[in-house]
């Protein structure tokens, strides 16, 4: 059904471009088109998330031992810009957080907090994450340090 | 050329009529016929996803607003509230800018805006600020190109009919304002037929703070009662000097239609600033009873501050000897346009035959030989022919105003004719005219009354509009006209509708502008009283019988949003920050029953409106402008029980106490 209607959309697309070379083109290339192939090869992939750094700046992260001034500055920030959705204890308006560290690694943790709309379109994990709790991850434009920070906050809640 | 023009109208006159058939042919025919050039569609045809080359400030007439549009599409951005209440952005509805609006007067919830002027450095746009004048309570608004809002707004006191005005010197030193009407001086009560040598005419120069934009009036000149109709500073040169238009030289108080049209010439006031800037710095003027409010508008607190001024200092044209004169121009001139040299000054007689230009250095070198023609009110009248530089002869009927291109060229508008007419500074010779649809008044070209004009468009705003667009009843948009103006002749190239009426509009390169636009504000700088910048934060308290609920908001829920306790009678308050860190993620909020607008809140901005509960029952809330997926998610319930009931104050989100854990 929906692949019948994607079609439909994509051909009045076509349709519609009889105004230039350059509005052709562009047709070629729309997303309706991308989405039509990926509905077709739609079996999901397993992944084990310890091994998924996610997509985005974090490429990698060393941990040390935990560092007590950097935990303060993060549970300060995640008290300030995440706590309107999330709970360390409990299922809110996204994941509770209690372990997240031993569930996923520390630079997916970070490429979420930095870049949500990226990884919700890119990444399977956060793909799977948005269709089960719905709301899209807000973006809060949080520093490198900031998320850095927060994470170091997350381990001490496990 | 006569023919041309003849059976251009032919032309015209036939396809109304084949448009107005009204069958399913017509669509067809205005394809055929409104195609005056195969690629005019191509050169205002910004492709989707991509940007205009300019942005233009329209302003809004009696709407008292400004609107934002871009050329070359004609594209509607944003209309800024300045001068008038707007439900949908709660400007002069919200706590927080109901002080904007404040003036002697009370609480004025309109006005009629006019002349948006962009702040210059040396003489050129350099994309800071807008100014633009509320002509029927007088006042002078600055808008932050930063946020495309109104952050500051001074009331013009002895003013009436601010119309002269918001015109920007050179450095923006000042932005200067002038008075259409003239009136006793300070006002009092007198009798109105004693007009003539007792009513004055107020012409205001307001600083601006070069660090922050801050405005304070500097000093007014109290001048003859004349009509000042327009003004425009010099430039290079003539940097350091402002022209003012006047009319009612007869100084008229009934059927001014007929009886300020009585004297052949009327003046071009040049009055030399500086000069009078540096009496006023040794102590000159004398400071006069004035009350004229000053409203400032805090980017921190998110709020605005109305402070009463209580005088203001005021200078007397013959207290400074040598730094006023007036140059005849003929026939009750309107505009008063400087070229991009700063050495032509345009009046355009609006019942003259010809247009008229005087020349900057002809005038100084009349006054050095005191080439004096009498004195009005011990002002200095200077010959005319002394300060003639040309004129334009026969270029139309009804000439308003007059725009720059930069390359030697001037482009005036008549009203009475409909056309705009292109011409040569220097030989004064008519290169082109087009006809506009209809009336026009203003023209606009990006940077065209600057010393670097942007000449590639001009735009036309027109006073009549009539069957340019599908007919909406009696009332029907103001159209603007874009013209190509990069070749020897000028193309029409779009018709689009307008807000209000336009008077006047600035525009100005976008890439200037576009690059310092702010995109949300920082949680951690909103000083706002009342803000809570965490949920665990957001609270209820009762005090007395005001209840003040403070809100927080992200996608998509309010927290608190399940309140109880408040009673009827109670004057609530909603305090409501919108904890979103990111670009374009507003939020709204909208109360059953609550005697005002909506709030639409910014990311990391904070806002706030009163409600009366009237009658008991459990009330919902909701955002207002779709924010996610769940938007339609986003709502609460408010219990109001009766008055004096023991329900206590109660507030949750989820069923638990609202917390950050």
């Amino acid at each position: 059904m929906k692949l019948k209607f994607l079609s439909v959309l994509a051909l009045g697309a076509m349709l519609m471009s009889c105004g230039g070379e350059k509005a052709k083109k562009e047709v070629a290339k729309t997303p309706v088109e991308n989405e039509v192939k990926s509905e077709v090869k739609a079996e999901p992939v397993k992944i084990d998330p310890m091994k998924d750094k996610g997509v985005g700046t974090i490429k990698s992260v060393t941990l040390g031992d935990i560092d007590e001034a950097m935990v303060a500055k993060g549970e300060e920030v995640y008290k300030a810009k995440c706590t309107a959705c999330h709970k360390i204890s409990k299922r809110f308006v996204g994941p509770g957080l209690k372990g997240v560290t031993e569930r996923r690694t520390p630079e997916w943790i970070m490429n979420m907090i930095l870049d949500p709309e990226l990884m919700v379109v890119e990444n399977e994990t956060a793909k799977q994450l948005l269709i089960e709790y719905t709301a899209p991850m807000a973006n809060q434009n949080l520093t490198e340090d900031e998320a850095r920070a927060i994470l170091e906050y997350f381990r001490t809640k496990n | 050329m006569k023919t041309m023009i003849k059976s251009f109208i032919a032309i015209f006159t036939l396809s109304v009529i084949m448009v107005s058939c009204g069958d399913a042919n017509s669509n067809k025919s205005t394809k055929q016929s409104g195609a005056l050039s195969g690629n005019a569609a191509e050169k205002v045809y910004v492709a989707p996803g991509e940007h205009d080359e300019f942005y233009a400030f329209v302003s809004g007439g009696f709407s008292g607003q400004l609107a934002v549009y871009g050329l070359p599409s004609g594209r509607l951005f944003k209309v800024i509230p300045v001068f008038s209440v707007d439900a949908e952005k709660a400007y002069g509805f919200n706590e927080e800018t109901k002080p904007m609006l404040m003036t002697s007067h009370g609480f004025i919830p309109w006005d009629d805006s006019h002349h948006p002027d962009i702040s210059q450095t040396a003489g050129e746009l350099d994309g800071r600020w807008v100014f633009i004048n509320g002509n029927n309570t007088p006042r002078i608004a600055k808008i932050d190109l930063t946020t495309f809002e109104t952050t500051e707004i001074i009331e013009v006191p002895n003013s009436a009919g601010n119309h002269s005005s918001s015109f920007v010197t050179e450095n923006t030193e000042y932005v200067v304002a002038g008075t259409r009407f003239s009136v006793p001086f300070p006002q009092r009560d007198m009798p109105i037929d004693e007009y003539k040598g007792n009513f004055k005419g107020a012409l205001t120069f307001i600083s601006v703070n070069q660090e922050d934009g801050g405005m304070d009036i500097k000093f007014q000149l109290r001048m003859p009662g004349f009509d000042y109709d327009l003004s425009h500073p010099g430039r290079g040169a003539s940097h350091g000097w402002f022209f003012f238009t006047t009319y009612n030289t007869e100084e008229a108080n009934s059927l001014l239609e007929v009886n300020a049209s009585q004297n052949d010439k009327d003046f071009i006031a040049a009055v030399n600033w500086k000069k009078i800037e540096e009496y006023v710095n040794n102590g000159g003027g004398k400071k006069i009873p004035s009350k004229y409010a000053h409203n400032v508008y805090d980017e921190h607190t998110h709020t605005a501050t109305s402070t009463m001024k209580k005088e203001v200092l005021v200078v007397d044209p013959e207290d400074v000897p040598g730094a006023i004169y007036f140059m005849p121009t003929p026939k009750s001139p309107h505009g008063c346009d400087v070229d991009p040299s700063g050495e032509y000054i345009v009046g355009s007689g609006k019942l003259a035959a010809e247009l008229t230009v005087h020349s900057f250095s002809k005038m100084l070198k009349a006054i050095e030989e005191k080439k004096f023609d009498g004195d009005a009110y011990g002002i200095p009248v200077l010959q005319y022919e002394a300060t003639l530089a040309g004129a334009v002869k026969q270029p139309g009927l009804g000439p308003l105003h007059t725009e720059f291109d930069g390359k030697g060229n001037a482009y005036t508008t008549f009203f009475i004719s409909s056309e705009v007419v292109k011409w040569k500074l220097g030989t004064w010779e008519v290169i082109d005219r087009k006809p506009t649809y209809y009336s026009v008044g203003h023209l606009m070209i990006p940077g065209g009354n600057s010393r670097k004009p942007f000449g590639k468009y001009v735009l036309a705003m027109n006073k009549i509009t009539k069957d340019r667009y599908l007919p909406t009843g009696p009332e029907v948009t103001q159209s603007a006209q874009l013209y190509d103006i990069t070749g020897e002749k000028m193309e029409l190239l779009l018709d689009f509708p307008t807000i209000g009426e336009p008077h006047y509009a600035a525009g100005i390169p976008a890439d200037i502008v576009a690059k310092n636009s702010k995109k949300f504000y920082r949680l951690e700088d909103n000083k706002h009283p009342h803000a809570v910048k965490t949920e665990a934060e957001a609270k209820v308290v009762r005090k007395g019988n005001e209840v003040h609920i403070y809100l927080t908001m992200i996608r998509s829920h309010f927290a608190p949003d399940n309140i109880e306790g408040v009673q009827v009678g109670d004057k609530v308050y909603f305090h409501v920050t919108n904890l979103e860190q990111d670009y374009d993620v507003p939020h709204g909020v909208s109360m059953i029953g609550a005697q005002t607008s909506e709030l639409l809140i910014m990311p990391g901005q904070t806002e706030t409106f009163i409600w009366y509960p009237k009658q008991v029952g459990v009330w919902p809330f909701y955002c207002t402008d779709f924010c996610s997926a769940l938007h339609q998610e986003m709502q609460g319930y408010i219990r109001v029980s009766p008055k004096g009931s023991n329900v206590p104050i109660k507030f949750t989100l989820d069923g638990d106490a609202v917390d950050a854990e």
